[in-house]
């Protein structure tokens, strides 16, 4: 379901036309008052054109009903990017059949259509079928085909109880027969939803939003002043320099109401305020195509705001399971020996940190993988909870091998006539003591036994969470790792990753109080979970991402569902929610720095006349009062369509302090949008000067 | 000595006596905000007025002791002018007409100082002592509340609570002004202006006539005339008079005064919030702007084209002898640059671009260092402003001094920043169109119209100087000017509360590698361009009408 977010294409451009114009009822565009103000500004330049026909009166006309198509034109792409996944998502719940279960002896199910499923329904799904709505897992288990809603072709395993009981209407089952528990309501499905979201229909604005929005407000009324007055002193003037003619920007009623409005449309933060609820569709839709669902727009704003980032020790900052990372030697066991009896021993053991010595032995030292088949004349003995070890008992020569907890195998040695060393419990404590787990190897051999060495066994921390991490502490953010390990354990894997702060042995209650504690601290927390028992703090935290994989009452808890179940994904919400907030600020900037060329471009147009002195203003030499006006309102339309494509790619972001941030930022949309319009619209004018009405 | 080298040593001198007291003024003030402990004078005065010294208002409660104080305020002083025959002291002087009275009375405690009136000729002098000195204390005194109600808004967390209106009133008028005052009056005594009761003297005047002039308690008045950013002369010539000004040193000494306190609340800014460096960001954004400002309005005096000011080295008209076109203008600058707008020569017979510039320093809301009080916090509004821009871009949601500028915040900033150009804008245009608008204008043409503009800006801003030229003893100028005044002092203050109190009511957002640093000169560079540009781009179009239009030669 991923789609490209490549450039923006003209085609899309032209595919979004219709829409844009749809948007210009004055019913829906209130909405934006700075292009609400616009677009009455068109309406009645239009009726003054019609009154007063001219060139250079129709041709303004023109491009300020331009400027609030190509405002329109923005919202418009933003949306019509999420079409095709909508599109893709209703295929996927359209006609699909319940199979109801009554609870009746006689008529054990029934038939009806999906959307007539309510919450506490229970219903049977077969291989081959459509899940129709989302619940729980009760009885049974099945592959199900989830490719629909992540885009990811693998079958994924669902089954009763647990954290990995959670289905999702609109994906199929692909093996076995199970029973689900609705637990959405009609047509609040998680499809329905996201469909609402792609289509930035559920888009409610979001409280930054709403801030800008009001200092736009401000802004747009202090221009409305600024020009609404001028009218009253430009009368004065003209009436007290009687002996200059008028002008077709300047009469004895004062500034044209076309050249006043001309001004009003340069002046307010048309850029911005066309591109505001672009970004923010774009915003979600970048989200989206990363496979993270947001429930509310608030919380991705949310994300570029967080303090401390609360990440699970397993899966997320490490592998999900300890391996081997070193073998030990004890009583000078030659090194060779020790990796072939660990491998030997490890055979038979199908846990992972069984595999993992394996693995270990072939990669480090060269010992080609046995399979159990190839030893004639061994038994081999799994790893069971209750015995603690696995190994292999030879038959040529008579040969045991034992690989095991360290307490475990010393019993074995010990109970097969052998010594155990001091030096094992001196090296095992020490694994122990930095956070690893020891497992010792042991052989008997013809009535006497030994300890062969010791198997570090250790967290392997992900590659690259040192960088990010460090990427995030320059963000600002602080990390803290939660672990069920002991402190011990915790600190040493801490210390790897590179993380701020842990939180050992931790119950869920005490991820809550973090939580309320941080909190408390003024911070914004997020984090990720998937079981039943996170819910409460994924409730809590100001961003609570659950995994797609979790439980329902994960993910009806969080704010975010990922889809790709992946929780380093966090890292990339937070640069989104920044992005998202960047780009505002950049474009409102640049919107604001622009306004200074246009008054350099329409102030001597219009008053030049009267004192010739005014010309010195005339800075980009325009042609004449007519091409100065029109080349502004042009570049002021321009710009807007110019700007579409960063809009919604969204402003890149970098992580780093915030001082350089900002002066990037400033140097790039301050200074560049204080200079652009003076090269843009000198070179408007430099071909508008050659249309009929320009002088 | 050249001109330009006496300018540069007045300026030079000027800024090394504000740097010397910067920290010990700054830190006194501190104290004087911040102990818990009164004194046994304001216990007295507490008691008086029934006041609890230990009750904490709400940012509603603070707003309406403000208004009701301002109120009675107006009411008194009204009532005084209308009066003032009956009263001992008058010089038999007859009351003040209705709108000329009303628009003193708001002049004065708006800290405006506005004069439609003649001082000398109108006020017996129990009005001038115990209304319209007294005025010049609690007026001043008055921003000075506001400010550090706001500065406390930024400090306290999750409390309703920004401190009690008259604990802070009673205390900067008696710990702070009144020590100031007093030992500013005595020295300028020794200066040569006078302090008596009598009913003055008369000269013999070159030509032989004789002239009166009156005499009165002109040094007391005009200590706190400047330090309180006040304005109001004794005498109509204001600070150009021998009497208020005698001598080049006491010149300087005004605008000392005039700049200590705005200058100095940094300093109690940053210490309250416990970061100095705070405190040094916005001192440097303020003494920037009017250094540029000052040097800019220097040259423009200095340099002008045309073939007197050519010849006498400078703009000598309107200019009083005794001090100089240089120091002139740098008086001009400090009287703009703050709410003071007490005058020691004549902006309207400055050059063109030398007018627009004591215009501009009222536009940019008089935030560099703008008044006692006021100037900050029309300076920590700005900032507010700037720290939401500046905030997006770095990815956050912006927050200043660890409190988040949500849309609460923008809004009474906002509106802040609305309130004073629809009155100047606003009023500039009514007055052109009305005939009784038009009909006290006395120039034509763009500088008749820079008169108008200037006058509505001074009001608006609560500054009080005047372009001459215009006649505002009408009953429209009376009016809507008193108007301005009142609605360009109390909307802000209003909103400024509003703001300290949605402020206070918040947590503090712990500070991190992610957070701006408002202490740096990246930040301070922002904040002063915002300030520049957001008046450029709302006053230009009025500006390129009068000033503008006058001054540049094609």
């Amino acid at each position: 379901m991923r789609t490209q977010p490549g450039l923006l294409a003209p085609r899309q451009l032209l595919r979004s036309l219709p829409d844009a114009c749809r948007k210009l009822d004055p019913r829906t565009l209130w909405r934006n008052p700075v292009m609400f103000i616009v677009e009455i500004g068109a309406v009645w330049t239009t009726v003054l054109a019609a009154l007063h026909p001219s060139v250079f009166g129709w041709l303004i006309v023109g491009w300020l009903w331009l400027t609030v198509v190509f405002a329109n034109l923005a919202e418009a792409v933003a949306e019509g990017r999420g079409e095709a996944q909508a599109e893709s998502l209703r295929r996927a719940k359209a006609d699909v059949v319940a199979r109801r279960l009554t609870g009746d002896p006689d008529t054990p199910e029934e038939r009806i259509p999906a959307p007539e499923l309510r919450r506490g329904d229970h219903v049977v799904v077969e291989a081959g079928q459509i899940i129709p709505g989302d619940g729980d897992v009760v009885e049974g288990i099945a592959g199900v085909d989830e490719s629909a809603i992540t885009g990811e072709s693998a079958p994924v395993i669902r089954e009763s109880g647990g954290d990995r009981s959670a289905v999702t209407g609109g994906t199929r089952v692909l093996s076995d027969r199970i029973v689900v528990r609705i637990t959405q309501e009609p047509g609040k499905s998680f499809v329905d939803r996201m469909i609402a979201l792609v289509e930035g229909a559920s888009r409610q604005k979001t409280p930054n939003e709403i801030a800008l929005n009001i200092l736009l407000a401000a802004l747009t009324i202090v221009f409305l002043l600024a020009v609404a007055t001028l009218q009253p002193m430009a009368i004065y003037a003209k009436d007290v320099n009687p002996g200059v003619p008028a002008s077709p920007a300047l009469g004895e009623h004062g500034v044209a109401g076309v050249v006043l409005v001309s001004l009003l449309v340069c002046l307010i933060p048309t850029t911005i305020g066309a591109l505001l609820s672009a970004i923010g569709i774009a915003g979600m839709d970048r989200l989206v195509q990363r496979n993270v669902l947001a429930t509310s727009g608030r919380a991705v704003e949310a994300a570029g705001d967080v303090g401390t980032l609360l990440l699970d020790k397993t899966g997320t900052i490490t592998l999900g399971n300890r391996q081997a990372a070193a073998f030990l030697r004890v009583a000078g066991t030659p090194e060779d020996e020790l990796a072939d009896a660990a491998q030997l021993s490890s055979l038979a053991d199908e846990t992972p940190e069984g595999r993992s010595v394996v693995v270990f032995a072939k990669q480090r030292y060269g010992l080609r993988e046995r399979t159990p088949g190839e030893l004639t004349h061994a038994t081999w003995v799994p790893f069971t909870a209750q015995t603690r070890m696995s190994g292999v008992d030879l038959d040529d020569p008579k040969r045991s091998l034992r690989k095991g907890a360290a307490g475990a195998v010393a019993d074995w040695v010990r109970g097969h006539g052998g010594d155990v060393p001091a030096e094992l419990a001196r090296i095992a404590d020490g694994i122990s003591a930095s956070g690893g787990t020891p497992l010792a190897v042991g052989e008997a051999v013809d009535g006497s036994a030994r300890v062969l060495g010791v198997v570090h066994l250790k967290d392997v921390v992900k590659e690259g969470m040192r960088e990010r991490f460090g990427e995030m502490r320059r963000m600002g953010i602080r990390t803290v790792m939660i672990t069920g390990d002991n402190p011990l354990t915790a600190k040493a894997i801490a210390d790897e990753a590179g993380v701020d702060d842990y939180l050992a042995e931790a119950r869920p209650e005490d991820k809550l109080a973090l939580i309320r504690t941080e909190q408390a601290g003024g911070r914004l927390v997020a984090m990720t979970g998937d079981g039943t028992n996170d819910a409460p703090a994924l409730a809590q935290a100001d961003v609570g991402v659950a995994m797609n994989t979790g439980t329902s009452a994960a993910k009806e808890a969080g704010n975010m569902v990922d889809l790709d179940s992946d929780p380093t994904k966090l890292i990339e919400i937070v640069e989104i929610g920044k992005q998202l907030l960047i780009t505002r600020g950049a474009l409102t900037t640049f919107s604001i720095a622009n306004d200074v060329a246009k008054y350099f471009a329409i102030i001597p147009a219009l008053f030049a006349g009267l004192y010739p002195g005014l010309a010195a203003l005339n800075v980009m030499r325009l042609h004449s009062p007519q091409s100065a006006i029109l080349s502004a309102v042009v570049f002021n339309a321009l710009v807007i369509v110019a700007l579409i494509p960063p809009a919604l790619r969204g402003v890149p972001y970098r992580p780093g302090g915030a001082s350089r941030l900002l002066s990037r930022n400033l140097a790039v949309y301050g200074l560049g949008g204080l200079a652009a319009p003076f090269a843009g619209i000198k070179l408007i004018d430099l071909l508008v000067r050659y249309l009929p009405g320009m002088s | 000595m050249s001109t330009t080298l006496a300018g540069i040593l007045f300026i030079g001198s000027l800024l090394m006596a504000l740097a010397v007291v910067y920290r010990p003024l700054g830190d006194y003030m501190y104290r004087v905000y911040t102990r818990p402990s009164h004194s046994r004078v304001e216990r007295a005065v507490y008691r008086t007025v029934g006041a609890d010294p230990d009750g904490e208002q709400t940012w509603g409660a603070y707003a309406r002791s403000v208004l009701a104080f301002a109120l009675v305020g107006i009411l008194f002083l009204y009532g005084f002018q209308r009066l003032q025959n009956h009263l001992p002291l008058s010089l038999g002087r007859t009351p003040v007409k209705p709108d000329q009275a009303w628009n003193t009375a708001v002049s004065f405690v708006t800290n405006t100082n506005w004069q439609s009136y003649s001082g000398e000729t109108t006020m017996g002098h129990l009005v001038q002592m115990s209304g319209l000195a007294v005025q010049n204390f609690v007026s001043a005194a008055m921003g000075m509340c506001v400010a550090v109600a706001l500065i406390r808004g930024f400090v306290r967390k999750k409390t309703g609570h920004l401190g009690n209106f008259w604990v802070d009133l009673t205390r900067t008028c008696v710990r702070i002004l009144l020590p100031i005052a007093f030992a500013a009056a005595i020295v300028l005594i020794a200066g040569g202006l006078v302090q008596n009761f009598g009913g003055g003297h008369v000269a013999d005047t070159l030509t032989g006539a004789h002239q009166q002039i009156p005499g009165g308690p002109v040094a007391s008045q005009e200590a706190i005339k400047e330090l309180g950013t006040n304005g109001g002369g004794f005498y109509n010539a204001n600070s150009a008079h021998p009497f208020e000004n005698a001598t080049a040193w006491t010149n300087w000494l005004e605008i000392l005064l005039i700049l200590v306190i705005p200058f100095s609340l940094c300093r109690t800014f940053g210490r309250m919030v416990g970061q100095n460096r705070q405190g040094y960001a916005i001192l440097a954004v303020m003494g920037g702007i009017a250094l540029v400002s000052v040097t800019l309005l220097n040259v423009f005096q200095l340099t002008h084209h045309g073939t007197v000011p050519a010849a006498a080295g400078g703009s000598m008209e309107g200019v009083e002898m005794r001090f100089g076109v240089a120091n002139s203008a740098t008086f001009a600058g400090a009287t703009t640059l703050t709410s003071t707008g007490a005058v020691d020569s004549f902006h309207d017979s400055y050059t063109s671009l030398g007018g627009m510039m004591t215009l501009l320093n009222m536009m940019l809301g008089e935030v560099a260092p703008g008044g006692t009080g006021s100037g900050l916090y029309g300076m920590l509004i700005l900032a507010v402003v700037t720290v939401f821009v500046a905030g997006l871009m770095v990815g956050r949601t912006p927050e200043y001094l660890g409190k988040k500028i949500g849309s609460r915040e923008i809004k009474f900033a906002a509106m802040y920043f609305l309130s004073t150009p629809v009155l100047v804008l606003g009023g500039t245009a009514v007055a052109l169109a009305v005939p009784d608008g038009r009909a006290g204008m006395l120039n034509r043409g763009a500088h008749g119209f820079s008169e108008v503009l200037y006058a509505f800006t001074s009001a608006s801003n609560n500054n009080g100087s005047a372009f001459a030229g215009l006649t505002v003893n009408t009953v429209f100028y009376d009016t809507a000017l008193g108007l301005c005044m009142a609605l360009g002092r109390f909307l802000p203050i209003v909103f400024v509360l509003a703001l300290a109190g949605s402020l206070a009511r918040q947590g503090r957002v712990p500070e991190s590698a992610g957070t701006l640093p408002t202490h740096r000169p990246q930040f301070a560079g922002m904040l002063a361009g915002v300030t520049v540009v957001l008046v450029a781009l709302t006053f230009l179009p009025a500006l390129a009408l009068g000033p503008l239009a006058e001054g540049i030669r094609s």
